[in-house]
């Protein structure tokens, strides 16, 4: 048996460590365990509520918008104003955490990713009419190569041709991506943290500067996606076909709706459009709805007291670093006792079996042209490949929402600071299922909790040994060089991790 | 063609959230891949060389990379994030290490310590109240040690990308910044040499009596707790994006983001300071 930690997990977001136990060329078993904690629900504790929306925002500075939507749907909801966010204001929320996800997706694909299969000594020699990666072949001949390299040494396949192809996109999506941030910037004053997303609506009305200047780069990103970015990742995964049948982790996958366009009342279960929530099991066709008092948090393998079990309304995270038989700081969040897969790969599959037309389609395409099966989204390519459909379908939906905006007319309702509440904020990220629960007492918070996708993704065992889902995912892989475990690698890198988010 | 003199550069991470290096990377002229693959100013350039949001190498082999380039010495530590020092460092580790014992063995050897953002300037949100983390700054955390390399502080939560690259740029020209060239807060005069309030597009309103009474009304939004009159910042003159907008103008009150004390001393956001607290906030300012 040969145990092997990986610290720190590069190209991903923040601090976490992969302890593995190898024996016959296979991962016996896995450990994941983020190795920062901040301790942000207590910072949140006794300040004004309002001030959730900037400071839960911190919590990660690649999905901020995702805290922000979270955060106000929860204090709307505390405030008892959440069937009163004007229609400019909703759409605007949506606009900048589409926006969002568009950076974020672009983000993980080229930068964080795509080194995983793209060896940069694979473009020597290789004459390129584009100049930003003329520039970069020249770099790479005459420096030591840094940052890119050096990697793993593994089995980087995908030749000169598709290297090129990705290389060149790796520079370019650097551009795409601000644009994005453009497009936040443009309602939400700048960004990473924006400053539009706002209880009661986002600060700042459309008009037709705002809108002109969004909806051209939103043209140019919509033109990336389907020409580059999606081919892209179809480009890759015909080389790495094999990944479709690794890491595929455990068999329940959980979303909660986003880009709510009505009352918010049941909308972490159905929306009119945008993407919708619930339960799946694989093996099952039938999409449940939520039950939202199923999910707790277990923390028999975490650094808290035991104050931090039990449902999000109730526990408290109080750190206790030295507790014996804990590894991580990350919570083990699960519903109805079982860990589950939360991410594009399972918002994908979730809508595809609820029939939203529009990811169906889009999925439809993509699955036809690799010849897959959606079961095989929760693998280490069909996560690349369902994050790039849904990014594509959420760029047609908001050329939709940029549509409705109506200038002149209210994007923020007025409120009255109330003395106590509760409130829930349940939004679709980036990485998957987002909440907020927040109560209220004497004008001030009273108790924040958070769960974020990537507690339950990058979650350790719970109290009944269960591994969490990127710890499955890894158990069983073939491991070709257990000094160079690149296959481990690429399996934690389609989870997307944020280790910022999971431990706040 | 005359050599190019390389900077090399350490970026390490401690208590943040990588929106730093999110809005570095938003960095318009010159852009990311100016500054990974070009000269920065003529004649020299950056090396970077360890950054674990963006570099090839992965655990062990990422660290192998780090105590080559320090045992080389001279090179441009760039941290992101506060220092956890409670529990003996244990709320931060990096391949096993306590990460305020990564900073002290990494600094002792940097050129210079150049802070990006407000947790590593001052603390920032991991150290407001009740701060159970025992979070501090970096520059903290290096007297604490005796540790006398020489830092630069680059506050913003998360700085404008143009405020860190002429931080980075000024140091590669100029060498360690000198005394007059720095505030009392430990940042570039040049970058954070002035008010938001006294550049701010709506001081107009200020001077006319037009105030906002509630968010999203026109006007100075100084009533509805905007803490730009006690704020140094390029906001109002740079802006956001390549200057597509910025926080007033997005009808948000400035919430003093690159101060020290951010956020206990700024919040509540939405609250207008008392003029005992208004006063406070002056003499800091001096």
């Amino acid at each position: 048996m040969k145990r092997i930690s990986i610290d720190p997990v590069t190209r991903i977001e923040g601090h976490l460590k992969i302890e593995l136990s190898i024996e016959g060329g296979k991962i016996q078993s896995a450990r994941s365990s983020g190795t920062l904690f901040r301790g942000l629900e207590a910072t949140l504790s006794g300040r004004d509520p309002r001030d959730a929306g900037r400071i839960t925002q911190r919590v990660c500075g690649v999905c901020p918008a995702a805290h922000a939507v979270a955060s106000a749907l929860a204090l709307d909801d505390a405030f008892q104003i959440k069937k009163e966010i004007p229609k400019n204001g909703r759409l605007i929320r949506n606009l900048i955490l589409g926006s969002n996800f568009i950076h974020s997706d672009l983000l993980h694909f080229y930068h964080l990713s795509s080194l995983d299969y793209l060896n940069p000594g694979d473009l020597a020699g290789l004459k390129s009419a584009d100049p930003d990666l003329q520039d970069l072949e020249t770099y790479l001949g005459t420096s030591d190569g840094a940052p890119f390299v050096p990697e793993y040494s593994g089995d980087y396949r995908l030749g000169g041709e598709v290297s090129v192809d990705i290389a060149r996109d790796y520079l370019a999506a650097l551009e795409i991506r601000k644009k994005a941030h453009q497009m936040v910037a443009i309602f939400g004053g700048k960004m990473p943290h924006n400053m539009g997303t706002v209880a009661g609506g986002v600060t700042k009305p459309p008009d037709i500067d705002s809108i002109t200047k969004f909806r051209s780069r939103l043209e140019e990103i919509k033109e990336f996606v389907e020409q580059r970015y999606l081919p892209g990742v179809l480009e890759i995964a015909d080389v790495y076909g094999d990944y479709f049948e690794i890491g595929q982790g455990v068999p329940d996958f959980l979303a909660y709706g986003g880009f709510y366009q009505d009352d918010f009342s049941k909308s972490h279960q159905k929306t009119e459009k945008g993407i919708l929530g619930g339960a799946l099991s694989l093996g099952s066709e039938e999409v449940e709805e939520l039950q939202l008092e199923k999910i707790t948090e277990k923390v028999t393998h975490s650094w808290y007291t035991e104050a931090g079990n039990g449902h999000p309304t109730k526990s408290k995270s109080q750190p206790d670093p030295d507790k014996e038989e804990a590894y991580s700081w990350v919570k083990a969040p699960r519903y109805y006792e079982r860990p589950h897969e939360v991410g594009p790969a399972a918002r994908m599959l979730i809508n595809f079996r609820r029939g939203n037309e529009l990811v169906r389609k889009e999925l439809k395409v993509a699955l036809n042209k690799t010849g897959l099966s959606v079961k095989q989204l929760p693998s280490v390519m069909g996560r690349h490949m369902a994050r790039a459909v849904e990014c594509l379908s959420i760029v047609k939906m908001m050329e939709e929402w940029i549509n409705e905006l109506r200038p002149g007319e209210p994007s923020l309702t007025q409120y009255e600071l109330p003395k106590s509440g509760s409130g829930l904020g349940l939004t679709s990220a980036p990485r998957g299922a987002l909440g907020h629960w927040l109560r209220v007492k004497d004008g001030r918070i009273e108790n924040y909790q958070l769960v974020v996708p990537t507690t339950w993704n990058a979650s350790p065992r719970d109290g009944k040994g269960t591994p969490g889902p990127i710890e499955e995912a890894l158990i069983g892989t073939r491991v070709e060089e257990p000094d160079s475990p690149i296959e481990a690698a690429r399996i934690v890198r389609s989870f997307d991790p944020c280790m910022a988010c999971a431990v706040h | 063609m005359p050599e190019t003199e390389v900077s090399p550069v350490i970026w390490i991470q401690g208590a943040g959230c990588t929106g730093c290096a999110i809005s570095l990377m938003n960095s318009p002229y010159p852009k990311l891949k100016n500054l990974l693959l070009d000269e920065l100013v003529p004649g020299k350039s950056i090396g970077l060389k360890f950054m674990a949001t963006l570099m090839g190498g992965t655990g062990e082999l990422a660290l192998e990379v780090l105590e080559r380039t320090r045992s080389k010495k001279g090179y441009i530590l760039v941290v992101d994030g506060a220092v956890p020092v409670g529990a003996g460092g244990k709320f931060c580790t990096v391949g096993d290490e306590p990460f305020s014992d990564q900073v002290s063995r990494l600094a002792k050897d940097a050129a210079i310590v150049v802070n990006i953002g407000t947790c590593s300037s001052y603390g920032g949100i991991p150290a407001g109240r009740p701060n159970i983390t025992d979070c501090i700054s970096v520059g903290d955390h290096l007297n604490s040690q005796d540790i006398s390399t020489p830092t630069l502080n680059v506050p913003g939560c998360p700085p404008e990308p143009s405020w860190f690259v002429d931080s980075l740029a000024q140091v590669i020209i100029y060498g360690v910044p000198h005394g007059k060239e720095l505030d009392d807060a430990g940042r570039l005069k040049e970058v954070y040499g002035g008010l938001v309030h006294n550049n701010c597009p709506r001081r107009g309103d200020f001077s006319t009596g037009n105030f906002a009474r509630s968010l999203g009304d026109s006007g100075c939004l100084v009533e509805v707790g905007c803490k730009g009159p006690y704020t140094n910042s390029e906001c109002p003159n740079r802006g956001w994006l390549e200057g597509l907008n910025w926080p007033i103008r997005n009808n948000h009150p400035c919430i003093g983001c690159t101060e020290p004390g951010f956020p206990d001393l700024m919040t509540p956001f939405y609250e207008k300071f008392g003029m005992e607290e208004a006063e406070d906030m002056y003499r800091r300012l001096k």
